[in-house]
């Protein structure tokens, strides 16, 4: 479980947290939508502890993370896997060293297991053949794909997807959204899902949470969100450019 | 940066000092830690060794001639010919203490301290250090560490390497072509020079090899705003440990004992 209390994050003088809370249980999927730029993206970085609030806490299974020092955390982000915005491939190693990386720290595997999980990532994520190649050799979709099976290579018990449709087509968005399900069926994964995509955000939610301001304003089912009756949600969801956010 | 005011001004000039000492610190403390990345050291060893050799080769040829041109001229000019034969002791010195370790200095400054900037830099601006940590390798580790260690060890190698070309250069230019007496120049040389001498320039390139990496990594960690920041972090570590390297030189220097023997 995560809970995060009363986050909060400034840059200079930007203040993009300002007090969020939130909680994720076990097995769920929490998919936190909100605008570009309104902190989504500094939000899960917190979770695994690439940065450090202001104040607040964030506690995984009990344990509170803001504290802890490289060593310890490093010991609670093996928990999770993080799909980054644009892959963040390692640009000097190939498809298939790439999904080795973390499993070689993460786990004690043999040599035969390690090709054997590298190729089953790959497969999962519909990349059978690509494992020789190099990341500038991809396409984005396909770069996005392969930072997915690197991030679950391991099988972390946390997922964290950092706009996971964004710069791909349709249908291989469809395709990533029914692989976030699967993971959540098959191992039980927890995941958070940062987006702005309604439809992907409908399909794979359990709870919807918006973050606006810099705070969670409300949090519901993809039911409870589609008919919420603020009006900033109803604005958001509906893609309009009237209505109470300007700051866009 | 030109609106800054000089309190503003030196306060950023701590900030920046207190950042690379912490760098520093972080690299001390994660330097017996496991898992060591002994790969990254190869290649890194390769690298800031084996591959910036034509460059110091070049450098300490032509450093040595030019030397030896201009303590020749010196002695022929203001001593009397004859006299040139003294120039071997006071070119292999100046060469093995001074010269050489300050040419090796700027020249990998130049080549190896900015691009790690860069690499490093670009790392940071795509997230891939990110991907790093959320992958289970410490970015100290996996990246400052094996850099470090690789300057810290390959400066002086290269420092002897440029030595070697240099002081030979030195004597090319001076016996061959200038005809000084020979066995008088070797004579004189060895009878002047320490195996100090050539020490303190080992010592004053593993300070330096530590200054580039140090520097060049941290200017790659602190980059940001896309390509552009990758240049600025480029052109300011090569500022950067440039400076320091010709700063630290007079202090090593002024602080190192000019010979050990007694007397």
């Amino acid at each position: 479980m995560i809970r995060i209390i009363d986050l909060h994050k400034s840059f200079g003088p930007k203040e993009v947290l300002r007090g969020v809370s939130l909680t994720i249980e076990k097995g769920e999927t929490m998919v936190v939508i909100g605008q570009s730029g309104s902190g989504k993206s500094v939000l899960i970085k917190h979770l695994i502890g690439l940065l450090k609030p202001d104040s607040g806490e964030i506690y995984i299974d009990d344990v509170e993370i803001t504290r802890l020092d490289d060593d310890e955390l490093m010991r609670v982000t093996r928990k999770f896997g993080l799909l980054f915005q644009g892959a963040a491939l390692f640009d000097s190693m190939t498809v298939a060293e790439n999904v080795r990386f973390g499993l070689e720290r993460y786990t004690r595997s043999s040599e035969e297991e390690t090709r054997k999980r590298v190729a089953e990532s790959l497969a999962l994520v519909g990349l059978n053949d690509a494992d020789c190649l190099m990341p500038f050799e991809l396409s984005g979709g396909m770069k996005k794909r392969v930072g997915l099976a690197r991030a679950i290579a391991y099988r972390p018990e946390i997922m964290l997807y950092d706009e996971p449709s964004t710069g791909i087509d349709p249908i291989r968005a469809d395709a990533i959204n029914d692989l976030i399900n699967k993971l959540k069926i098959d191992l039980g994964i927890t995941s958070v899902v940062i987006t702005h995509d309604m439809v992907s955000s409908y399909k794979i939610a359990d709870r919807i949470a918006m973050l606006y301001n810099g705070e969670i304003i409300e949090v519901g089912t993809p039911e409870e969100t589609r008919n919420s009756r603020s009006p900033f949600i109803q604005q958001f969801i509906h893609g309009q450019a009237d209505g109470p956010i300007k700051d866009w | 940066m030109a609106s800054l005011s000089p309190n503003a001004l030196l306060l950023s000039a701590f900030e920046q000092l207190g950042a690379v000492g912490w760098l520093f610190f972080k690299t001390l403390k994660n330097l017996f830690r496991r898992p060591r990345e002994h790969q990254i050291l190869l290649q890194q060893l390769e690298e800031i060794g084996v591959r910036s050799m034509p460059v110091v080769s070049l450098t300490a040829a032509f450093g040595g001639l030019v030397f030896g041109f201009q303590t020749y001229t010196g002695f022929h000019r203001y001593i009397g010919p004859g006299s040139e034969a003294f120039a071997g002791p006071i070119i292999t010195l100046g060469l093995a203490k001074e010269l050489i370790p300050i040419l090796v200095g700027l020249m990998i400054s130049g080549r190896v301290g900015s691009s790690m900037a860069a690499e490093i830099g670009t790392m940071k601006i795509t997230e891939q250090i990110d991907a790093l940590h959320s992958l289970g390798a410490n970015p100290i580790r996996y990246l400052v560490v094996p850099r470090t260690l690789a300057a810290f060890f390959m400066l002086p190698c290269l420092v002897l390497y440029g030595d070697i070309i240099g002081i030979l250069c030195g004597y090319f230019y001076n016996v061959v072509l200038m005809g000084v007496n020979r066995v008088m120049y070797v004579q004189n040389t060895l009878m002047y020079l320490e195996i100090w001498d050539v020490a303190t320039g080992l010592i004053k390139s593993c300070v330096f090899g530590v200054v580039i990496a140090i520097v060049g990594c941290w200017q790659g960690m602190e980059t940001e705003g896309g390509a552009e920041g990758v240049g600025r972090a480029t052109t300011r570590t090569v500022v950067i440990s440039s400076i320091s390297i010709l700063i630290l030189n007079f202090f090593i220097s002024k602080l190192l004992p000019s010979t050990l023997k007694g007397g």
